[in-house]
């Protein structure tokens, strides 16, 4: 099959009005005064990038001239950028689609970078497909690495079909290459608050009576049942082998004891049992705890792109050939029915914790 | 009532006073039904169901809410292959008015951008009879999982994009105005926008109904309107499928295993407490700091 080759080749040789674009861009997302911390890790992930392309790590920043505007460029610099794309004006005072996508697109078309990533949250998906459409490149969604290859091409690995493999995609014939990564995917890199470097200023012509939508309100989420899994130290998860939606207090309970979180598997969301919100792995929250025990859970891929990045990952499970277990540090073949119980009791004799009375 | 209408009778009455509203759906395998095949790793396809996008379901009914309140009508639009039918007659089972298919071999192998650019094609051509008002879209689908193609949809056809939307309060058929509330970290953004404009829906906000008797013999009945690439007036085919893609999928491979396996506690024959006990042995062993951490914890618990 020589004879593909040669048109393969011309179909991913870089044309050459790509051919000057430069850098690596992180999108700093700041909303409502405050960055996602998500940008943190995406600048620490950036920076191992730019070092292997020997380019310059950049942020962009979008937002109204305010100390939280000029806070986020600070913070870029200590998390590892070179320098800041900086745009200031009052139509990006709250997210919409419109001024942030023309923002960054015309940012992108000025200044040529090779490589644009976005956090995967709610405001950086929104933000991602419009802003690639509009540029016409590639986007790769929730990527778990990424990686250069030996061509200067940014090899972006996911997981595909529902999670049950992973697969690596790379842009071709086009710039920038874009992907988005969820939080908490990547490590969090040490800030160092004594870098500093150069501020891009670049003014932006978009006129309010432009802009079609507008932000009427903001109805923050009423925090009854705090869910803080993402950074959570402890994470206590159940799965289909909890056998019923009752069991789950058993999760809780030790997930109180280890002064936790507590989640559980996606069949458990699809089965009713327990909101999304719950749900741990690559469409639920990704979680990167000192501390992971996963009870009744089989371990699928979309599952352990999840957890991956707990620094101990304990597995109960009565299915000795459990999936989990290809991943787990600790294996015990057992029913987390009873195991997790006694996990409480013995965290709470250990600890001289008085058991809770009534 | 709508004033401004009221004096025009109509052969079409209910479709041409109402609201035009295309619901994007796709086929995809169900997922939990998908295996991989331990030598080859390769998806086995054979005898895998498919069904409806779970989250286009939320999408439809709320363009079906939509439509129940101010008339006018749905029409389910998928690109996909010729089996991909069946998801549109589902739909129209579900209460849909119309179906559209575009298949065509050359939209084969299609990623995000090239998938926005032939269903804007195909959108194009409907709007081109009647103007569409809303065009929905579920929030990702279940096989990509990449939200991608709403925000291509919009951005392409100039709509406003309204992505991740929890409800939707209101909708002024005179102004245009249509008021949502939309998903963001910590909260929901109530924004004011106008139509047309492009909607993906979040799932769970609605119970999506089930099809009456009268839709599901009308559906096993319809006509689906089928559309090849020229058929949907897709103008660059250089910009359809694999060719228009310039994602491309260099490796498909399953994670490796850890190369340190698990370390498994023995468990024969011991009773529940025994394990445990072993378990958090272990556990503390090997994270010191954290059971410093939570020791720490505890004595200010007590001491309070």
């Amino acid at each position: 099959m020589n004879a593909a080759t040669p048109a393969a080749a011309r179909r991913d040789a870089l044309p050459e009005r790509y051919q000057s674009y430069r850098h690596v861009w992180v999108f700093v997302e700041l909303e409502r005064g405050t960055v996602h911390p998500v940008s943190f890790e995406l600048l620490g992930e950036g920076r191992k990038l730019a070092d292997a392309l020997g380019v310059e790590l950049a942020g962009v920043v979008l937002g109204p001239q305010s100390t939280a505007t000029a806070d986020a460029v600070a913070a870029a610099f200590h998390y590892g950028a070179d320098r800041v794309y900086l745009g200031e004006h009052p139509a990006l005072a709250n997210y919409r689609n419109e001024p942030f996508t023309r923002a960054l697109a015309e940012f992108v078309e000025t200044y040529q970078p090779e490589i644009l990533l976005l956090g995967a949250t709610t405001l950086g998906r929104d933000l991602a497909g419009a802003v690639a459409t509009t540029l016409k490149t590639g986007l790769t969604a929730d990527c778990t690495e990424l990686a250069i290859d030996g061509e200067r091409s940014m090899a972006a690995t996911r997981p595909t079909f529902g999670g049950s493999l992973l697969c690596t995609i790379h842009t071709r014939g086009v710039r920038p290459q874009m992907a988005t990564v969820r939080p908490r995917v990547m490590a969090m890199p040490e800030p160092d608050p004594s870098r500093t470097g150069s501020v891009v200023r670049h003014e932006l012509r978009i006129a309010e009576t432009d802009i079609i939508t507008k932000v009427l309100d903001f109805v923050p989420d009423v925090r009854t049942d705090d869910v803080n899994l993402a950074y959570a130290d402890v994470v206590v998860a159940g799965g289909m082998g909890l056998r019923a939606a009752e069991n789950f207090g058993l999760v809780r309970e030790l997930a109180a004891v280890l002064g936790g979180d507590w989640g559980c598997s996606r069949p458990v969301v699809q089965k009713g049992w327990l909101p999304a919100e719950r749900q741990i792995g690559q469409t639920g929250k990704t979680i990167r705890p000192r501390l992971y025990i996963a009870a009744g859970i089989k371990g699928a891929i979309q599952h352990r792109v999840g957890v991956e990045g707990a620094d101990l990952i304990v597995a109960i499970n009565t299915d000795p050939a459990a999936p989990i277990f290809d991943f787990a540090h600790l294996g015990v073949v057992a029913d987390a029915l009873e195991v997790l119980p006694a996990l409480t009791d013995a965290v709470r004799r250990r600890l001289g914790v008085p058991a809770p009375t009534g | 009532m709508d004033a401004v209408y009221d004096q025009e009778p109509d052969p079409n009455e209910g479709a041409a006073r109402g609201l035009n509203l295309v619901v994007c759906i796709k086929q995809v395998p169900d997922s939990a039904q998908i295996r991989v095949h331990p030598v080859t790793n390769t998806i086995m396809r054979q005898g895998v169901p498919t069904i409806i996008n779970p989250y286009d379901l939320f999408a439809l009914e709320e363009a079906m809410r939509l439509r129940d309140q101010y008339g006018g009508e749905v029409t389910v639009l998928s690109m996909g292959p010729p089996m991909a039918e069946e998801a549109l007659r589902r739909a129209l089972g579900l209460g849909a008015d119309k179906a559209v298919l575009i298949t065509d071999r050359r939209f084969a192998g299609a990623d995000t951008l090239a998938t926005s650019y032939a269903l804007a094609a195909a959108l194009t051509k409907l709007g081109s009879e009647r103007p569409i008002d809303v065009v929905f879209t579920g929030k990702q689908t279940i096989d990509g999982d990449t939200a991608q193609v709403g925000p291509g949809i919009a951005r392409r056809l100039g709509l406003e994009q309204l992505t991740y939307v929890a409800a939707i309060d209101m909708l002024d058929r005179a102004t245009g105005e249509i008021v949502v509330r939309r998903r963001a970290e910590g909260g929901l953004q109530v924004l004011s926008s106008r139509l047309p404009c492009l909607v993906t829906v979040l799932e769970g906000v609605n119970e999506v109904r089930r099809g009456s008797i009268d839709d599901m013999l009308r559906a096993a009945r319809a006509e689906i309107t089928t559309w090849s690439a020229a058929d949907a007036g897709v103008e660059d085919l250089q910009k359809c499928g694999l060719r228009g893609s310039p994602t491309v999928v260099k490796r498909v491979f399953a994670p490796t295993p850890r190369e340190e396996s698990a370390e498994m506690v023995a468990v024969d024959h011991k009773r529940p407490k025994q394990i445990a006990d072993a378990v958090l042995d272990l556990i503390f062993a090997h994270q010191p700091k954290l059971e410093a951490q939570l020791e720490a914890a505890t004595r200010r618990e007590v001491s309070r």
